[in-house]
């Protein structure tokens, strides 16, 4: 077996998500390669080099790739994919826009958003907003996959991989790069965090968020939200957390002022411990709350932060 | 400009699924299905660019067993003109969805193709990279916003670190994010119109195309059960388990 794993990088940095797809790519067993598709990214190809379990390191550098629009992406893909069993990728919103595309273009089914490998062709992940798991098989020469980083534990950074050069320049005349306005935060990255703290419709106003960023300083949290508070414009939808959002797994997951639909608890019910912050003792989320705390938010808030 | 939007009947998103005893998938007899919100959306996206007078024609797709014409009656209630049912009861995944819109799109030569980003059945998130593939056109996918410029689209989309806009070539293939509008529901009269509004069915095999899926449903089994956890009194009590009990934080 021999897999291919499309490397995760924004802003010339390897992306934390990659790690945890090596790990996947481990897990079905075989040579592993990371192909590092962009404009001038020799350093991601050097970090994604260090990843352990990895054998070799390809590199598509050209301005075609910068963006990695799905265009030209998914034919750099189908042209190396002649070489492996498996191509896997982050279920990122990029892994998301370019296997498919893929997979398509191989005509293969994809299988998306892995959350376990049972065998090389056998793989488990959640459907209906993840009230079902199922256990698909793959009878495709070609598995096309992506996979739920947070499953997954990241492998270390301990490994020394060769590092070639792809000379594969495709042209693309369908699309072009345009803008992008990307959130600044200091913060953890949602998908990664240690610690999340989201807050929901109850907290009224995007002004009220600052309510949740002295508990995120002092616990190096990341700060995420509801559907409902990003279609209210309380916050940007990056921050969303659910089923059509971030999946995220953090120790501490702390919902305040969010009730629990089922949307929402897809993205987080794998949460370590949760904790729910809600006015509403009926509230569903306290259905899946390790710790539930029925109380008005913009009391419970202040003095949370006071005494962490 | 022609617009094609393909429409999935899904489980209604209210509804709490169960999964059958045996195993073999997940339990939908009496339960309420609907058209999939994503879905809802592209419709809603499709009759908006018509009033702006952008789109001329709106033909509403859908692949799926008889039943489904329920959902291609409520895009017609909703503004589309015409309808296309591809009538199949195999179980169809993304890849045969898409086999099947492609054909479609090979006979309507629609200049846009709108679908929803994601069948909230199988949280695929597919059919419309892959109909962009076999089609050979651009996708916009993850779109909050959509705008035909100088005869190019122009699609900002929803991305993880925030947003991105893209400039594509048409015919093009655009997907549906929650954010690009919200949409309006049917009106009686509308409903009672649909009725009359040509709907036409097809095999797949009149297509030419195999839309059962390859992969092999082996079995489905509920999600581990959280189990509901404590009411702490007061805050005091929630920092000392989380201290103490939980030793999350320090
Ligand atoms: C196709 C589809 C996809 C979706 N995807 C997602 C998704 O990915 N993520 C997601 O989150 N949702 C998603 N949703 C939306 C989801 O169904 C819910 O509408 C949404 O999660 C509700 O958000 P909320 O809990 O913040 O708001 P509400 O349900 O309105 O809950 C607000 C809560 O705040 C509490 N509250 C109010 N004031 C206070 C106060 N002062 N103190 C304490 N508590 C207070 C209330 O008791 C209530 O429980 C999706 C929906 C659809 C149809
Ligand atoms: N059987 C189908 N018939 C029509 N459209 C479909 C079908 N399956 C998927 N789609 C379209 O593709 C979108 C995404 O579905 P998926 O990629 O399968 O999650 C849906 O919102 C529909 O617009």
């Amino acid at each position: 077996m021999s897999i291919l794993v499309l490397a995760e990088h924004h802003d010339g940095q390897l992306a934390g998500a990659t790690a945890h797809v090596v790990a996947a790519a481990q897990a079905i067993g075989g040579d592993i390669d990371v192909l590092v598709a962009g404009e001038n990214v020799g350093a991601i190809a050097e970090a994604a080099a260090r990843l352990d379990g990895v054998s070799k390191v390809r590199v598509a550098d050209a301005a075609v790739y910068a963006h990695q629009l799905a265009e030209p992406m998914g034919e750099l893909l189908a042209g190396l994919a002649g070489d492996y069993s498996h191509v896997l990728a982050a279920a990122s919103t990029t892994g998301k826009n370019v296997l498919p595309r893929l997979a398509a273009l191989k005509d293969v089914a994809q299988i998306s958003e892995i959350i376990a490998v049972e065998s090389a062709d056998t793989f488990k992940r959640p459907i209906y907003a993840g009230n079902a798991i199922a256990t698909v098989q793959s009878e495709d020469a070609l598995k096309v996959i992506t996979v739920r980083a947070t499953a997954f534990d990241a492998v270390d950074e301990t490994g020394g991989a060769t590092v070639e050069a792809v000379e594969a320049s495709v042209d693309n005349a369908l699309s072009s790069f345009v803008g992008e306005e990307l959130a600044e935060s200091d913060r953890p990255e949602l998908g990664a965090a240690k610690v999340v703290i989201s807050g929901g419709r109850g907290m009224g106003s995007g002004e009220n968020f600052k309510l949740l960023e002295g508990i995120a300083d002092k616990l190096g949290a990341a700060i995420g939200a509801s559907r409902a508070a990003v279609d209210a414009g309380f916050v940007p939808n990056d921050m969303q957390v659910g089923q059509t959002g971030k999946i995220v797994a953090p120790e501490l997951y702390i919902a305040v002022g969010i009730s629990g639909a089922i949307q929402h608890l897809a993205g987080m019910k794998d949460s370590k411990v949760i904790v729910a912050i809600n006015k509403d003792e009926e509230a569903p989320i306290f259905q899946v709350a390790d710790y539930g705390l029925v109380a008005d938010l913009f009391e419970a808030l202040p003095e949370l932060e006071q005494k962490l | 400009m022609k617009v094609l939007v393909a429409v999935k009947r899904v489980i209604d998103y209210n509804v709490k699924i169960r999964v059958k005893p045996d195993n073999s998938d997940v339990d939908l007899t009496n339960v309420k299905m609907a058209m999939n919100p994503f879905c809802e959306i592209a419709v809603e996206e499709a009759v908006r660019l018509k009033e702006k007078g952008v789109a001329s024609e709106i033909v509403a797709v859908t692949v799926g067993p008889k039943a489904a014409q329920e959902q291609l009656r409520t895009a017609l209630a909703l503004g589309a003109d015409r309808a296309i049912h591809v009538q199949t009861d195999e179980r169809v995944e993304s890849l045969g969805a898409a086999k099947a819109l492609a054909k479609v799109v090979e006979d309507e030569q629609p200049e846009l193709t709108i679908l929803g980003k994601q069948a909230i059945d199988t949280d695929n998130n597919q059919t419309g990279q892959m109909l962009a593939a076999l089609t050979s056109r651009p996708q916009g996918t993850f779109a909050s916003e959509v705008a035909v410029e100088d005869g190019k689209l122009k699609v900002t989309r929803e991305i993880d670190g925030g947003l991105q806009t893209v400039e594509l070539a048409l015919p093009a293939i655009v997907t549906t994010d929650l954010r690009l509008n919200e949409p309006r529901y049917a009106k009686l009269p509308d409903i009672m119109k649909a009725k009359k509004k040509p709907l036409d069915t097809k095999t797949p095999e009149e297509l030419g195309v195999e839309v059962g899926s390859k992969l092999k449903l082996v079995k489905v089994e509920p999600p581990a059960e959280r189990q509901g956890g404590v009411k702490v009194g007061s805050v005091d009590e929630l920092v000392d388990k989380l201290k103490n009990e939980a030793k999350v934080i320090s």
